[in-house]
């Protein structure tokens, strides 16, 4: 019983992590219309940031502040210098575009830190695990991120729904000409939600840095898993892509946690200790095929524009 | 005369042609240059390049030309990569491979052209047992024979039982199959992962931690091997569970994981401390050449690589059609390996020592390898016998 606690918060902390990436994502995709595959490279430099500026700084909270102002300020360069001019382009131009992005970040990142990967060491009253109900001991760090992960959550949703930027923004999104021609600057609106989704990558990076190491490339295989949370999600909707996270790492989790348990009651132990891992990393997919033959626009799908 | 004299000098010119072609001695390297285990690959091209300019760039007197090919840790890509290299650049050697799944795709390409294939590192059971082939030889270990080595250890030690935590391809199996053959205490549990994409280590900790288990045993190459390392600190079951490894701490990942190393025994068949002359000019020399850096064991066995396939090309002088002399020559081990003496058993794999490894502070005050105390003499793996050839 105290296992399947410990489980399900190893399932969510995961899914929470996956959720800031996807927010970050569905501002982008879902009310913007626009493919960013390069959004994992932002989840790599919010990494390869923290870890310089930590070193620099010598102060882990510090250095992570940082380290999101940078992110922030990298996404509005982005958004400035190359993706404004593709908002008007196809899919296919964008998801061009933004590939090649993939590969000049990962090549700059190899240029200025080198190929060999950094490491972000957690402060020691990070290190520490906590006894959350008798009996369980759960490492204060992923602790922590599911702390952040649901406070950015909770405000991401009052700026979205219940403010008026966050109206401005999805009124952008239905209609740019005509939020334009009421004397909003649409272009600066725009910059600064791309601004928003970059920091909302770059902070799910940063929280993953001391948890897995800072390398190149390491924002291409959590990616897919974003995208298949959008897709699970309903495309555009940040409460969709909220639930969709943390079913997706709850199954991701408790797949692999109970799965070659399950499986070993009719398979031999061998073959069902190797079968697990396969199976459990393909029941997401499995989820999303089915969530699109019952429910092709997601199972929360934003509102009808 | 004068048509007598042109017909001549074309004749001759024909032949220093043909003699050019065959002038060279071609030798691919397949490995990883791209994504999270490039270093790894960087680490073989350096020692690989190292053993070359110590042989002033010739072998049998003539030059030596290295093409490298990355294989992107994808099997499918290694194997495009070796037919490549085969049948268009028509190499005399082909070298490298890291990971066991890419050698075991690309090996069928090898055999059949009869081309010379030497595994610098991966060392699947396959390819020991039923997989030997007169034209494959290894410069490494079979699979097993780390974890194995591991496993007589923690015997040593009294450990009564064990939690093994491992990827979930060709290598991983071995490495946990490989405990098991030799650890004499019970096995609590056994977890294999999504390779090479799980980097996230959460759910499995958490069922080792709960599992009772006296001790944990782990096979992770390359980066997952840091972060494993940094999970299981912060799960704060470093205090609890005493950790094992084979392949997890090498002088590559050592920098990232720091502390989180310290205290964490492993094996292997080269440290970088080993006390022979071969091995005292490679370590130096690299650290010569590439400034700030440090050979691992993959290096150390690519470095053999070349010499292995020197002593072949010296033995027939340079006359790579000579098959049969090769491969006998090679069979012989006639070179002086870094790792001191070893010989090959009748699957081509080495016969040879394996040590305890810990992590200890050099002179200059970084964290480095040390051998502790050799585990297992004379080595042979568990396989040879399924192997047909003779």
């Amino acid at each position: 019983m105290l296992v399947l606690v410990e489980q399900s918060l190893n399932g969510l902390q995961f899914g929470l992590l996956l959720f800031l990436l996807a927010a970050g994502l569905t501002l982008v995709f879902g009310i913007m219309d626009f493919v960013n595959l390069a959004h994992g490279s932002l989840y790599m430099m919010g990494a390869y940031f923290a870890a310089t500026f930590v070193a620099w700084t010598n102060s882990f909270v510090l250095g992570i502040l940082m380290a999101l102002g940078a992110t922030l300020l990298l996404g509005i360069l982005l958004e400035f210098v190359a993706l404004r001019h593709l908002y008007g382009r196809d899919h296919l131009d964008q998801v061009l575009a933004t590939f090649g992005l993939i590969l000049f970040f990962n090549d700059a990142v190899r240029l200025i830190w080198g190929p060999a990967g950094l490491s972000l060491p957690l402060p020691s009253w990070l290190t520490v695990p906590v006894q959350i109900v008798p009996g369980v001991f759960y490492p204060a760090y992923r602790l922590s991120i599911i702390v952040v992960a649901l406070a950015v959550a909770a405000m991401l949703y009052v700026v979205v729904m219940r403010t008026r930027i966050g109206m401005l923004i999805r009124a952008g999104a239905s209609n740019r000409e005509m939020i334009g021609a009421l004397g909003i600057n649409i272009k600066l609106l725009f910059t600064l939600v791309f601004g928003l989704g970059a920091a909302l990558a770059g902070l799910a990076g940063l929280m993953q840095a001391p948890i897995l190491t800072v390398q190149i490339g390491m924002g291409e295989n959590i990616l897919i898993l974003a995208f298949v949370i959008i897709v699970i999600g309903g495309i555009g909707s940040i409460r969709g892509a909220f639930l969709a996270a943390i079913f997706v790492g709850m199954i991701d989790t408790l797949g692999r946690a109970f799965l070659p348990d399950l499986l070993r009651t009719v398979l031999s132990s061998a073959a069902a200790s190797t079968a697990a891992p396969a199976l459990s990393s393909m029941l997401i997919y499995l989820l999303m095929a089915i969530v699109l033959v019952v429910r092709p626009e997601g199972l929360f799908p934003a509102a009808k524009r | 005369m004068k048509k007598a004299f042109w017909l001549a000098g074309a004749a001759i010119l024909a032949l220093t042609q043909t003699a050019a072609a065959g002038d060279t001695i071609k030798i691919g390297f397949v490995s990883t240059f791209s994504g999270p285990t490039a270093v790894i690959g960087n680490d073989m091209r350096n020692s690989f390049e190292l053993a070359l300019d110590h042989l002033g760039r010739r072998m049998g007197g003539k030059p030596v030309e290295v093409i490298y090919e990355d294989d992107g840790q994808k099997p499918d890509v290694g194997k495009q990569k070796t037919e490549k290299l085969i049948q268009s650049d028509k190499v005399d050697f082909i070298a490298g491979y890291i990971w066991s799944n890419v050698l075991l795709a690309s090996l069928k390409t090898a055999v059949d052209s009869k081309t010379f294939l030497i595994s610098a590192n991966a060392g699947p059971s396959q390819l020991a047992g039923e997989l030997c082939s007169p034209y494959v030889f290894s410069t490494s270990w079979q699979n097993d024979q780390t974890p194995q080595a591991v496993g007589t250890y923690m015997n040593q030690k009294g450990v009564k039982s064990v939690f093994l935590i491992g990827p979930n391809y060709a290598a991983g199996k071995d490495m946990l199959a490989g405990v098991k053959s030799t650890f004499k205490g019970q096995v609590v549990g056994e977890e294999y992962t999504v390779w090479p994409s799980q980097l996230d280590f959460s759910a499995e900790l958490t069922k080792a931690k709960n599992s009772k288990a006296e001790s944990i045993f782990v096979f992770y190459p390359g980066a997952a091997g840091v972060q494993f390392l940094n999970q299981y600190a912060q799960a704060g079951i470093k205090g609890q569970i005493p950790l094992y490894t084979a392949f997890t701490i090498d002088e590559l990942s050592l920098p990232l994981q720091k502390d989180n190393a310290i205290g964490v025994p492993g094996a292997q068949q080269w440290v970088n401390d080993l006390p022979n002359a071969e091995n005292k000019k490679f370590v130096e020399d690299y650290r010569k050449k590439y400034t700030g850096l440090r050979p691992t064991f993959y290096g150390a066995q690519s470095y053999d690589a070349v010499n292995l396939i020197n002593s072949a090309v010296v033995a027939v002088k340079g006359d790579t059609s000579k098959k049969d002399e090769m491969k006998a020559e090679m069979e012989k081990a006639n070179f002086k390996s870094v790792r001191g003496p070893f010989k090959y058993g009748k699957n081509h794999i080495p016969i040879q020592n394996f040590y305890l490894q810990d992590v200890v502070k050099d002179a200059d005050g970084q964290l480095s390898l040390k051998t502790v105390a050799t585990i297992v003499k004379d080595d042979q793996d568990r396989f040879v016998d399924k192997c047909p050839m003779k």
